[in-house]
């Protein structure tokens, strides 16, 4: 059985269709990532999933059940960590975390087993405020709280935005320890590399979902060469080959630009073209998930 | 599930509690309010300052003269000259002048004996405040004739307050307008933060119902009101000595009912308002000013437009003010506000309906 099933799930806010008809389901014990740009309806997405709002049109079932008429028991059963640091910052680590096992009827060492792997990192600083932990801490305090009555589901709303590089690789880890404890994950993130963290993703923009599939299989899904470039002066060189024969797109990617060619692309050509630009360097590339999202998106 | 609840008013008394400075405002504006409206603020008339115009010291003249001087509302400052009087009135030297007839003394004696004449006086008023200028001569009238009184026609007594103190108005309608303040005021602020902050998301994706969350915020500042009621009682009793002969149990009872009734509104308001802001802006402009204008706290209901006049009639602070009035000032039991209390209990069930009704458990 799968654990989340969302079957054309559309919702607006007046004139803007924050959700167009959104389709795919979460297997149970999965750790499934949407990946998308600000404004792909991420976080409507989760108020939908966690019935926080009720959908124009389309359904969704979580854990079997659906998320207009069974609300309620929805939830009881799932995690939640909204986008924003939404736990109170004049209470301490501590006090947040016995407040939200309180409101669920829980004991914290029932459920220490699974905190704990999160929290041991933040209780040092139990006696702090929450206000004043650092950014990667808070995130960590927000899922020991949405862990504390053993969801089956839990929903993750940009879990490491604002996080730091170090402090985003151990959430990573911590929810593939999750992962094996059984509990499914709905995961969003606008950061493309934290894509291969994930089981299966869904690449979404603007209200739509442009694919679904395993990381390994989105990124075989990019069918086109691709070349990176490299010279002085980028903004030039991003304008001259945007306007080479045979490249179909050309893109800033790092600290290079990623070019995508089609059948009429001479590599040769190129290079002789831009032998007298000063530092310009060509390389062969693999496609990762951004150049598949670019690529989507353009069609 | 009742640890969820005691938990949850514990986290409120906690927000509230680290709250230093909105902690102190709350307990200290009350106790500001009353000394500001009980000394400072005062619309009684005092040291008034008066000259007498005599063109003669006769003994009766004397004898009003003194009376003035020792009343204490009045500073009796010297007798003056006929062509000075426009000119001490307008340097504020004095602000009231009183000349006797030159045959005020013959009239007297006249009047004494039956005969139907009357001493005549004139007062010169500084009418610039005109509130001062009327209690003024009201006074002069009542110290001058009251000497005469078997001329005077009018006997007048006033009842209850006979001194005319301020603070015996102002008492309650301080009263009527703190408890908005505190109960509605913080708590729409507290319910709307929530939302802003996204707690509330956290709060709503949870087993806990919404009446739980809300009856939870709501007790916390229930007390904070009634530490706030019992300091303002007191302070009217043993500092502006407010009678309350009508029964502290009564205050104390009908004060409460309006507790409920202003955390209702309070409630109301923050499932209009989407920020802080806003529940800021609605619990000023939409609650307190019709309590400072349509609740007889500054202007009798009797003198406002008949428009208004009707509109007042949904405010609670009027109903609320007009029964602590009668059972502070007048000494009436709270069965003879049996109405007040009826329209007020009818009001706080209609609010707490519609704002639970209102309280949505979802986002929109």
């Amino acid at each position: 059985m799968n654990a989340i099933e969302v079957d054309n799930l559309s919702k607006s806010y007046g004139k803007v269709d924050a959700l167009k008809g959104v389709s795919f389901e979460v297997r149970k014990g999965e750790l499934f990532g949407l990946i998308g740009p600000d404004g792909a309806g991420k976080t409507t997405l989760f108020r939908l999933l966690t019935t926080l709002l009720n959908p124009d049109s389309g359904s969704a079932k979580v854990e079997g059940c659906d998320i207009v008429k069974d609300y309620l028991s929805i939830r009881s059963r799932i995690g939640y960590m909204p986008g924003r640091f939404s736990l109170y910052s004049d209470l301490s680590v501590e006090e947040n975390l016995n407040f939200f096992a309180a409101i669920f009827g829980v004991k914290i060492e029932e459920s220490y087993d699974l905190v704990a792997p999160i929290y041991k990192h933040i209780e040092p600083f139990k006696n702090r405020k929450a206000g004043k932990l650092s950014g990667g801490m808070k995130q960590k305090l927000a899922l020991s709280c949405a862990l504390i009555h053993r969801p089956s589901v839990l929903f993750l709303d940009e879990p490491t935005t604002g996080v730091d590089a170090v402090s985003r690789s151990e959430f990573w880890d911590m929810l593939a320890g999750l992962k094996l404890k059984g509990i499914t994950i709905l995961v969003s993130t606008p950061y493309m590399d934290e894509a291969n963290r994930c089981d299966r993703i869904a690449l979404c923009n603007e209200g739509s979902i442009l694919s679904i599939d395993t990381p390994e299989k989105i990124v075989q899904s990019f069918d086109s060469k691709l070349y990176g470039v490299k010279a002085k002066n980028m903004f030039a060189l991003l304008e001259s080959s945007r306007k080479f024969r045979g490249v179909v797109n050309c893109y800033p990617f790092g600290e290079w630009h990623h070019i995508v060619i089609d059948k009429d692309f001479d590599i040769e050509a190129l290079k002789k073209e831009n032998c007298l630009i000063e530092g310009f360097e060509i390389k062969s590339v693999d496609a990762s998930i951004e150049d598949v999202f670019i690529k989507l998106m353009k069609k | 599930m009742k640890g969820n609840f005691i938990s949850f008013v514990k986290k409120e008394s906690l927000h509230i509690l680290r709250d230093k400075r909105t902690m102190l405002i709350v307990m200290l504006i009350p106790v500001v309010l009353m000394i500001l409206f009980g000394f400072a603020i005062s619309t009684e008339v005092n040291n008034i300052r008066v000259a007498v115009v005599a063109p003669e010291r006769t003994d009766g003249i004397c004898d009003a003269v003194e009376k003035i001087s020792q009343n204490s509302y009045f500073t009796f400052c010297g007798y003056i000259n006929n062509d000075d009087v426009d000119n001490k009135l307008r340097t504020n030297e004095v602000s009231a002048v009183i000349v006797f007839a030159s045959d005020y003394d013959r009239r007297v004696a006249l009047a004494s004996e039956g005969i139907p004449t009357k001493p005549v006086i004139q007062v010169i008023v500084d009418a610039s405040n005109v509130n001062s200028a009327g209690a003024a001569t009201a006074y002069l009238q009542n110290i001058l004739l009251g000497a005469e009184s078997q001329q005077s026609m009018f006997e007048t007594r006033m009842l209850f307050n006979p001194q005319m103190k301020s603070a015996y108005n102002f008492v309650p309608g301080i009263m009527g307008l703190i408890f908005i303040l505190v109960c509605a005021m913080m708590t729409s602020v507290s319910i709307v933060r929530e939302k802003e902050m996204g707690s509330m998301e956290v709060l709503l994706v949870s087993p806990v119902r919404p009446v739980k969350i809300i009856f939870a915020k709501m007790i916390p500042y229930f007390a904070i009101s009634c530490i706030v009621l019992i300091t303002i009682l007191m302070l009217a009793h043993y500092l502006l000595e407010v009678p309350m002969t009508g029964g502290v149990g009564g205050i104390l009872s009908i004060s409460i009912l309006y507790l409920i009734l202003s955390l209702a509104l309070g409630l109301l308001v923050s499932t209009i308002a989407k920020t802080q802001v806003v529940a800021l802006l609605i619990s000023a402009m939409v609650l307190m000013m019709p309590i400072m204008m349509l609740s007889g706290l500054l202007f009798p209901i009797e003198n406002l437009p008949k428009f208004f006049q009707v509109v007042s009639n949904i405010v609670p602070a009027r109903w609320y003010i007009d029964a602590v009035r009668k059972m502070m000032i007048q000494g009436e039991s709270i069965t003879a506000v049996w109405q007040n209390c009826a329209i007020l209990f009818g009001m706080t069930v209609a609010l707490l309906g519609i704002s639970l009704k209102k309280f949505n458990d979802k986002l929109e």
